[in-house]
């Protein structure tokens, strides 16, 4: 017998002869914060990211601007933004090694956590996110789920093959509880709130 | 003060500071078995004490009982370690109590993570062979391993197929299960841990204590004396920062020329085939997605039915591991990417088995928080390295058991009951009943030592006859209050090691019931 029969033989031999039904799963949304965008903003800041207020008048990505302004490398993904690193010639992702800023528009954010959701269509070429020493992120205000229940009902977690929510930067408290940022991957995450084409054309 | 006078060390009897008398005193000059001091000073400077040692963990020796108490009586002889190690891990538990706070439906919350795990856990087959299914119809390689030594030879096959030699991964209590460091080892395969504590513990050849924080049984300077040793980092200098970042610049060159990557599994998705990792150092992200190919290492336990029941599990995991709202990194990972190639091994290793032992099988439910081990008294002050075994701390004395009965007999013994643990439990696994079921079970295998089984059959007896056993409590009161300490404090009284014996009280209970309430009944 294959270890697959063996192991799903074993399994039903001991399966516990006890009934537990399947609970229903509520959304838990019956008091949603007033400002979604007030409330993911709270939530990024307590996991140690940071929210690039947008100026009054203006170039709206001016905060951006300025953080990417010192930088040898920088590798956009949106088209907001001209970094100096073409991810489409990218040949392996440990060419990525050098970049200083990564930047990306997320799928989409979730208010409860202060996670912005990016997948394989967003980054392209996934390590760019882990790989840079600074992620900045444009979130399209009207991309904001309460919370996680509604956030799984989207679909980019059917039809992506990799999608990860990003909680602020790379962190470790390894060490004697010591707060780290940039344990491996990014030393800092920046959210830039900005519409989208999509939410522009509307 | 710590100056002495009339010691027979110090013959004049001049007062003299403790570390002058110092028997290995280097400073000394010693002539006819005295020291001089014609002209020598007797003040001495305050100089910082060397770090406290590490103390280690249990020393196993084969199939034979792990002794936890010895090891732990060392852990606690280094009250340096012991204090940090406690502090860190209550600390970690009131953040988890202020989360739980913060959230109104906590309590449903884990009444349906408890039913969801219940459900899948007496379906297990079905939801594996759909889980299966999809994977392989997202394009994933899936592979089945009947316990450990499968599983190594699964993943080392995988990576000769391919030629490789390096393999980068992120922490997996199942790899540790599978002793999968030293096998790959064995065959030549270089495996560097990407987790900053699982590094730690990587490079000074140890183990990791706990499921979620695995270095945290070491101070600052234990791991500059580790990365002195390995990464060449400057061995006087302890700066925390220093050390992370130290590491970070060491191991990046690795990740970059590795082969081949590899994970664990917090969560696999039946109706989507994806597994999902949650980390906070984005190391599991790099692992996956930096070489071609990726492989992880899943527990059948591990499976979910659908998306939505993802949510219930992803708001209590890292609230009752850290107390954040969530790790840095929730990792969806659905199929391989553009010209990559993604593998994933279903591993059992003793699971199924389990799931048959009737009083025993929730603890399969299991999701690695983490949170009954910082909430437990005995695991805070004793350091997860005393148990000896993979699993430590409460859920530990109840898993260690399945995996080798003898070799684990002591574990469960190894807790008050207090019952923490299976109220911050985030899956309402009843831990601590567990426990106490154990010690009946191997009481019953014979897996106990004499003394402890005596003494529990005595008391066994006592304490089912009312009559006799007031007339024992009169008469140990008594014994009690007259008898010589060495006959209270010896070899036989486990309890009294390291405890006092309450102060007798002059009256039993029951006779003080009798005269001053007894009439009126």
């Amino acid at each position: 017998m294959s270890s697959r029969d063996d192991i799903l033989a074993s399994i039903r031999a001991n399966l516990p002869r006890v009934d537990r039904p399947l609970p229903y799963v509520p959304a838990f949304d019956d008091e949603p914060p007033a400002s979604l965008l007030d409330a993911f903003k709270a939530s990024l800041h307590r996991m140690g990211g940071m929210f690039l207020d947008p100026p009054a008048a203006g170039d709206i990505l001016a905060p951006v601007r300025e953080k990417i302004a010192g930088a040898k490398i920088v590798c956009s993904m949106v088209p907001e933004i001209r970094g100096n690193r073409d991810i489409a010639g990218i040949g392996a992702p440990r060419d990525l090694a050098d970049v200083d800023f990564a930047i990306v528009r997320a799928s989409f954010a979730v208010a409860e956590t202060g996670s912005v959701l990016l997948s394989d269509a967003d980054l392209r070429v996934n390590a760019v996110a882990y790989l840079a020493q600074h992620l900045i992120v444009l979130l399209d205000p009207a991309d904001i789920v309460v919370n996680l229940h509604h956030a799984y009902r989207r679909p980019e977690f059917r039809d992506r093959r990799y999608a990860c929510f990003h909680t602020g930067p790379s962190a470790t408290a390894d060490i004697e509880g010591v707060l780290i940022h940039g344990a491996q991957g990014v030393r800092s995450l920046s959210v830039l709130p900005m519409a989208g084409r999509r939410s522009a054309e509307k | 003060m710590s100056t002495v006078r009339d010691n027979a060390d110090d013959e004049d009897g001049a007062m003299l500071h403790p570390q002058l008398r110092a028997e290995h005193d280097p400073d000394a000059i010693i002539r006819d078995g005295r020291r001089l001091d014609h002209a020598e000073g007797r003040s001495k400077a305050l100089r910082p004490q060397p770090p406290e040692p590490q103390p280690r963990g249990a020393r196993v020796h084969g199939n034979r009982p792990v002794d936890q108490a010895e090891a732990a009586a060392r852990f606690i002889a280094s009250p340096e370690h012991e204090k940090m190690h406690d502090e860190r891990l209550w600390d970690l538990r009131q953040k988890r109590d202020r989360e739980m706070h913060g959230i109104p439906e906590w309590e449903e919350l884990r009444s349906l993570a408890s039913a969801i795990k219940e459900h899948t856990l007496t379906h297990l087959d079905e939801y594996l062979d759909e889980f299966e299914a999809n994977a392989r119809s997202n394009g994933v390689h899936v592979h089945w391993a009947r316990d450990g030594a499968e599983h190594n030879q699964i993943v080392h096959a995988i990576l000769r197929d391919h030629g490789a030699t390096s393999l980068i991964k992120s922490k997996s209590m199942l790899t540790e299960e599978c002793g999968f460091r030293p096998y790959m080892t064995s065959v030549g395969i270089e495996v560097i841990e990407t987790d900053l504590g699982e590094r730690i513990q990587q490079l000074d050849n140890e183990d990791p204590s706990h499921v979620v924080v695995p270095a945290v049984h070491k101070l600052r300077t234990d791991v500059a004396e580790v990365f002195s040793r390995t990464i060449r980092t400057d061995p006087s200098n302890s700066d925390v920062h220093y050390l992370a970042e130290a590491q970070r610049e060491a191991t990046r060159p690795l990740i970059l020329k590795a082969d081949a990557g590899m994970t664990g599994c917090n969560f696999a998705v039946a109706e989507t085939g994806t597994f999902v990792v949650c980390t906070n150092e984005g190391n599991a992200d790099l692992s996956a997605n930096v070489p071609k190919l990726h492989i992880a290492s899943i527990g059948i336990e591990k499976i979910i039915p659908r998306l939505e029941h993802l949510a219930v599990f992803v708001r209590l995991l890292s609230r009752s591991a850290l107390g954040s709202p969530v790790t840095q990194y929730t990792s969806h990972f659905r199929g391989p990417r553009q010209g990559g190639e993604m593998h994933v091994v279903l591993v059992d290793n003793g699971r199924s088995e389990r799931l048959g032992m009737e009083e025993f099988w929730t603890s399969l439910k299991c999701i690695r928080c983490g949170a009954c081990m910082n909430t437990c008294p005995v695991y805070r002050r004793s350091g997860g390295l005393s148990y000896g075994a993979t699993y430590s701390g409460p859920i530990g004395l109840i898993i260690d058991p399945t995996f080798n009965a003898r070799k684990y007999s002591n574990l469960p013994f190894a807790s008050t009951l207090n019952g923490s643990c299976s109220n911050v439990c985030p899956v309402k696994i009843n831990i601590h009943e567990q426990i106490y079921a154990w010690r009946r079970v191997l009481v019953e295998r014979h897996e106990v030592p004499l003394a402890k089984k005596a003494a529990m059959k005595a008391a066994g007896a006592l304490l089912s006859r009312p009559a006799a056993y007031r007339t024992a409590i009169a008469a140990a009161d008594m014994a009690l209050a007259h008898l010589p300490r060495f006959v209270i404090y010896n070899g036989l009284n486990a309890w009294g090691k390291h405890r006092e014996v309450p102060h007798p009280p002059k009256q039993t209970f029951h006779s003080w019931y009798k005269a001053n309430r007894g009439a009126k009944q």
